[in-house]
């Protein structure tokens, strides 16, 4: 490719297709539903950098844990999210850093 | 029963320097470190500080996989589709310590780090989460690791988890951070030809160059992005309080699309190719706002100390360093009492602040809350001046005189002189 072509535009799961991740079969993220309900703001939806948290048709929360980069933004973003670090050796791998 | 001299949680450099001080001095020392490897969880925006790497390991560059040396260093305000920038390049940081900064990727350099301390005699258990510490008699005696027999006892235990300060939080030396008092920076390592690099940014072998983006970068939010050269990549990213992200409901990988398609920066990506995608939290507490940093039995080094330096240096990773050392070293007195207690540890806190850490931990220490309060440092200024530079630059038939008179009434439109010298006067320190 050209050095003057402009840098390809990726999709933000297409990013997360080139990180590194062993994938748990368990959640080391938990909301409350009860609590979700509730919430007005509902900043998970936006605040994550990989966009893990999504409401779905029925305005539940879903959580793809999968593509979590660990970086804790959700946990200060929201009192209710529940955050346990993956289980040794799962999660991000970074290759870069 | 495993027991060891020292227990230190997190392989990342404020752990690796305090395990590294330990085991030379012949302490048996166990870090616990969660990532299949050290560094593999491990992020920054780009650029290692090392007066104390430096002291640590004499001419480490020589051997430690760096990218490369910055001599150079922009810093940029940008408008919608215009810069205005003021650099420094300096000579002088060719020659070593090479102005003691490097563009590092800390998945490799952290390794690097780690098998310094392994080799020095330290024991790193990989893919080891701690869950909690084990108390005897209110001092922390030991860590619950997630694994069979996971329960290991030592005289003192170093807390270096990082900025999710999960431990921390849980043996309550500090209150969960609150949105205002943590960064969330978005980064991508784009790769492109070495060559390519050096030409575009003007650097000979191995010089790199920072440059920092301020206004137009996050949408005149409160933040900025940033490139760092490395050898064949540019790291690549925006950071703002998670506070302003959440005002603005904006998303940080939108705003990091943005920031790479705003027309400036654009044009220095060219050619690249986005390899991977990583998020951190940067901690900006404040000085009035750091944890205790000693209990009976343990110290808290690192990020998970909130030992970042939140003005334009951008220093972490030497503050990490320096704590790392400097519990160490306080660990190594208190063995001649036998004294791990708070008051035995105490040591620490002065050493910290006899030195650069806290010193400019102080100094800066109001600035994440000054800066929140004039968010028109961000938005209307950066505008304002690039207005008054459009008009400037901008040739017509017009005299010089009125040229001028116009540029600068652009200016003034948007603020008023008075207030623009008063908040220039009140965030100097942010910015120097």
């Amino acid at each position: 490719m050209s050095v003057l072509q402009p840098v390809e535009q990726k999709t933000l799961s297409e990013k997360l297709f080139l990180v590194r991740f062993k994938t748990d079969t368990e959640s080391h993220l938990k909301v409350d539903p009860e609590k979700c309900k509730v919430c007005k703001d509902k900043s998970c939806i936006y605040i994550c950098p990989a966009e893990v948290y999504k409401l779905d048709e029925k305005e539940n929360i879903i959580i793809s844990y999968e593509g979590c980069l660990e970086c804790g933004t959700c946990r200060i973003a929201c009192e209710f999210i529940e955050w346990v670090n993956p289980k040794g050796g799962y999660g991000v791998c970074y290759r870069y850093g | 029963m495993d027991k060891f001299d020292c227990i230190i949680i997190g392989a990342g450099p404020a752990g690796v320097a305090a395990a590294l001080t330990l085991v030379r001095k012949g302490l048996t020392v166990a870090v616990f470190e969660r990532g299949e490897y050290p560094g593999s969880k491990n992020l920054f925006g780009g650029v290692l500080y090392s007066t104390i790497l430096n002291k640590l390991i004499p001419n480490f560059w020589e051997d430690a996989p760096v990218e490369r040396h910055i001599t150079k260093r922009r810093y940029s305000l940008l408008s919608q589709n215009s810069e205005m920038a003021v650099e420094f390049d300096f000579d002088d940081f060719n020659h070593p310590p090479f102005n003691n900064s490097f563009t590092v990727l800390r998945s490799k350099f952290d390794r690097w780090f780690a098998q310094k301390a392994e080799d020095a005699g330290a024991v790193i258990f990989t893919e080891t989460v701690v869950d909690d510490f084990i108390y005897d008699n209110g001092k922390v005696s030991g860590i619950k690791a997630r694994r069979e027999g996971g329960d290991v006892y030592a005289d003192v235990i170093v807390c270096a988890e990082g900025a999710n300060s999960l431990l921390t939080e849980k043996a309550g030396l500090k209150e969960k951070p609150l949105p205002h008092q943590m960064i969330t920076a978005s980064k991508e390592v784009i790769s492109l030809p070495r060559e390519v690099i050096e030409d575009r940014f003007s650097l000979n072998n191995d010089e790199g160059m920072a440059l920092e983006f301020f206004g137009g970068a996050v949408k005149g939010m409160i933040g900025s992005g940033f490139i760092y050269t490395n050898k064949d990549s540019l790291s690549v990213g925006v950071g703002c309080p998670i506070s302003v992200i959440k005002e603005n409901n904006m998303k940080p990988n939108d705003l990091l699309e943005l920031f790479k398609s705003h027309s400036v920066i654009k044009k220095l990506l060219r050619g690249g190719k986005t390899e991977e995608l990583s998020a951190k939290m940067i901690p900006e507490l404040g000085y009035k706002n750091l944890p205790k940093l000693t209990v009976d039995g343990l110290l808290i080094v690192g990020d998970a100390g909130g030992f970042v330096n939140p003005s334009l240096y951008r220093e972490g990773t030497n503050m990490a360093m320096y704590s790392g050392v400097a519990a160490a070293e306080i660990i190594l007195e208190a063995r001649q009492s036998g004294d791990f207690s708070e008051k035995g540890l105490e040591g620490y806190i002065k050493s910290l602040k006899d030195s650069f850490v806290m010193k400019d931990l102080e100094r800066y220490g109001d600035v994440p809350e000054k800066i929140s309060e004039m968010p028109q440092l961000f938005k209307e200024y950066p505008d304002a001046v690039l207005k008054f530079a459009e008009g400037y630059f901008t040739i017509s038939d017009l005299s010089k005189d009125e040229l001028h008179r116009q540029a600068w009434k652009g200016f003034k439109d948007k603020v008023s002189i008075g207030k623009f010298l008063w908040d220039m006067y009140k965030a100097r320190k942010a910015i120097l």
